[in-house]
């Protein structure tokens, strides 16, 4: 599985937010994104586009709440087509399926089109340890291959990266002039992967939907590189992560109108691939063998708990990140693991544990952007309180994370607002104490724990000399004022 | 001319208004009175609970919880001066306690009893944005620039939007200035504030910068904790910027 570095939340979101160029690179991608998204949306009319969220929820509650029908569905389908299915527990399986598969066809070369699922898996360095040569073909996954870095954004892999950067990177790793010109590194991109995929013994894409009826997989894309990656080499894998599967043709719909107005604004994505089996007798090209590894990973894990399994709803499209005030100023990578912002914050937890990613949960401010924005309603600020409430209280230790001293002001305030007496106690007290920090009324410096970290940029208030209560009781009650 | 009765309101004046801005509470006390309220305070309240909840100790948050639906069971209306707050008693009651039929259903029947000030103000008062008895008339007060900072919890929990710039276009010596980038978060977040310190201080240099750009002499929202965060910074900065709750300018009171 990939590394997971989720501990480091703190030092690393302190190292981003000092970081210009990423803040530039976040800025443009983030404010581009959303703003085309808002047009999208605009086009169709607000009315519209809820009804299309509340009938893809609609859809994602159902089957995700039958998921064992229709994989089995989803199954019976793809071998009908003449594919395979596979059913791997965790990375480490999905990972040893598809090096046999890869073994046993005697693959050298891989081209690869995007798939979090395989980030999630680590897949590349595993092929690679083989012996085998893996090249993304997905642009921004291409430059972050070159760069050996991990993707920073669910749609946009590479957008921690400005065009400057990913400029130098290519005059570096590929021996070309120096350019910044957009097309001309599409270009160069271009070149350096049509031999690979006229190479490629193998294929490996993600999925953004499994259709269960047809037992096929759908992948959208804008560069045309799904497509080769699917249909050129002899063999094609297809990665999906469990949830993917929806029940019809009919469902998928929706999925296909929602899907790209969120990820980038566009009504359709260029390329909407649907692969249903290998190639058939009479088909002109295509691959002689199609398998699907369908993963758990974890995911089981979110089914079973009620206050979680909507994030198992995800479709992936980055809309949450793009209005996260916390994504956007501290990018992907200080996540730590592959999925990052809002919707990361849940599922990065869920699937390596609340103990190695406790940060997550509680970096928020619960402001909402990203449940507003889901195409899927997805109530992410609830399940955030929910994973907050595990790390406070779960009788679990592995999932109760938070410190002693927490859980002793949490019960100090709870006393203290309990008991009228004990708030004017530690009022008048408050007040005698902070006296000698008190400057024009307001506290400028402090060295208590907490509270220096309000101070650092912010002057804090000290409680007024009478509360509202005695100001209701001497005066307002009176009729006075 | 008035038939009918009076309309009763009872405050819920939220802790931080209570323990650091009591001014604020009583310029909503004024404002309401003004509009033909009878307002009565229940002087059992204390704190609602959400820093606790929104920190995970549900256990700790339901005995504040339970101790304010005790002060609140009896009151035909409930008015919020916070749309955090307001959204604890209205939205996360009910999900504190999913659990517990008997305090789920009382969290229940409070829900559409609450209302934030503003709200109150524009949903069941009916005031449109017409100058409003009783408050003072254009030409009596100072003019000054405002700039309104949609907290996050009001907009997108409780859902109210057009409200509150509605009333402030229509308080005499008010001109409103729009708020680039409105509805991106201040960065408060309660604990969020000291336990990122480093995230909360970039969303809050954004927001400065936003209201500076706006050109107005005042920033005002309907949440105290997101303004004493905003305020907080604009003292450290010297920001020439005064700072004021929306029951404050309504109420035209002097900051």
């Amino acid at each position: 599985m990939a590394e997971v570095s989720t501990r480091e939340f703190v030092t690393a979101s302190q190292a981003a937010v000092k970081d210009a160029q990423l803040r530039q690179a976040l800025r443009r991608a983030g404010s581009g994104f959303d703003g085309t998204r808002r047009e999208a949306i605009a086009e169709v009319s607000e009315e519209v586009w809820e009804g299309w969220r509340e009938q893809a929820r609609a859809i994602k509650e159902h089957t995700i709440g039958h998921l064992d029908y229709y994989l089995a569905m989803l199954e019976r389908n793809v071998a009908a087509a003449g594919g395979q299915v596979h059913f791997a527990g965790d990375a480490r399986q999905a990972n040893a399926i598809v090096s046999e598969i890869a073994r046993r066809a005697g693959a050298q070369t891989v081209t690869k089109s995007k798939s979090m699922v395989s980030e999630e898996l680590g897949l590349n360095h595993v092929l690679e340890a083989q012996g085998i040569d893996v090249f993304e073909t997905d642009l921004g996954e291409y430059i972050i291959q070159l760069a050996e870095e991990t993707p920073s954004h669910l749609v946009a892999p590479a957008l921690h990266k400005t065009r400057g950067q990913v400029a130098q990177l290519f005059a570096e790793q590929l021996g070309v002039p120096y350019s910044e010109d957009i097309e001309e590194m599409a270009r160069v991109a271009r070149v350096a992967l049509r031999q690979k995929f006229l190479e490629a013994d193998m294929g490996v894409s993600g999925a953004n939907f499994l259709v269960a009826e047809t037992g096929s997989l759908v992948i959208i894309t804008n560069e045309g590189n799904g497509r080769l990656c699917t249909s050129a080499p002899r063999i094609h894998v297809g990665l999906a992560g469990m949830e993917k599967v929806i029940p019809s043709l009919q469902d998928l719909a929706v999925f296909l109108r929602l899907l790209p107005r969120s990820a980038t604004g566009q009504r359709i994505s260029s390329y909407v691939s649907m692969v249903t089996g290998p190639r058939r007798s009479d088909d002109e090209d295509g691959p002689e063998e199609f398998h699907l590894i369908i993963v758990d990973n974890g995911r089981s894990r979110l089914l079973r708990d009620p206050a979680l399994r909507e994030s198992l709803y995800c479709i992936r499209c980055g809309a949450c990140l793009n209005v996260c005030p916390v994504y956007q100023r501290v990018g992907g990578h200080a996540y730590g693991w592959v999925y990052p912002g809002p919707i990361g914050s849940i599922v990065t937890p869920g699937l390596v544990g609340v103990a190695q990613a406790k940060d997550l949960p509680n970096a928020s401010t619960l402001c909402g952007a990203c449940r507003d924005a889901c195409p899927v309603q997805i109530n992410i600020p609830r399940m955030l309180l929910h994973l907050r409430h595990q790390q406070a209280e779960s009788g679990d230790e592995n999932t109760k994370t938070s410190s002693d001293s927490d859980a002793l002001l949490a019960r100090g305030f709870a006393t203290v607002m309990s008991n009228p007496w004990l708030l004017r106690v530690g009022r008048t007290l408050g007040r005698l104490l902070s006296k000698p920090m008190v400057q024009n009324g307001k506290i400028r410096q402090t060295r208590l724990p907490f509270l220096s970290r309000w101070t650092r940029a912010r002057d804090l208030p000290v409680p007024a000399p009478r509360t509202f209560h005695e100001v209701w009781r001497d005066e307002l009650s009176k009729g006075g004022r | 001319m008035n038939q009918t009765p009076p309309i009763r309101a009872s405050l819920f004046v939220t802790c931080i208004i209570d323990q650091l801005y009591p001014e604020v509470g009583v310029s909503v006390v004024r404002t309401l009175r003004r509009c033909g309220v009878e307002v009565d305070f229940p002087e059992a309240q204390t704190c609602c609970g959400q820093p606790l909840y929104n920190s995970g100790f549900t256990q700790e948050a339901k005995k504040l919880a339970a101790r304010t639906l005790d002060a609140l069971d009896d009151c035909e209306y409930v008015v919020v001066p916070s749309g955090s707050c307001g959204a604890m008693l209205r939205v996360f009651y009910e999900d504190l306690f999913a659990d517990d039929p008997h305090m789920r259903e009382r969290a229940e029947s409070l829900r559409g009893r609450v209302y934030e000030f503003t709200e109150f103000l524009t949903d069941v008062l009916g005031v449109d944005g017409a100058p409003m008895e009783g408050l003072p008339a254009d030409g009596e007060l100072t003019p000054q620039t405002v700039t309104y900072h949609p907290s996050c919890h009001l907009l997108r929990e409780m859902r109210v939007r057009e409200g509150p710039t509605t009333l402030l276009s229509g308080t005499a010596g008010v001109e409103l200035k729009p708020l680039p980038e409105a509805e991106q978060c201040c960065g408060f977040g309660g604990t969020f504030a000291i336990k990122y310190p480093h995230i909360s201080e970039e969303m809050l240099a954004d927001k400065l910068a936003s209201i500076m750009e706006s050109g107005a002499d005042t920033v005002t929202a309907c949440d105290m904790g997101c303004l004493m965060h905003i305020g907080g910074a604009i003292a450290r900065q010297n920001l020439p910027v005064s700072v004021r709750h929306i029951a404050q300018i309504l109420d035209g009171s002097e900051g």
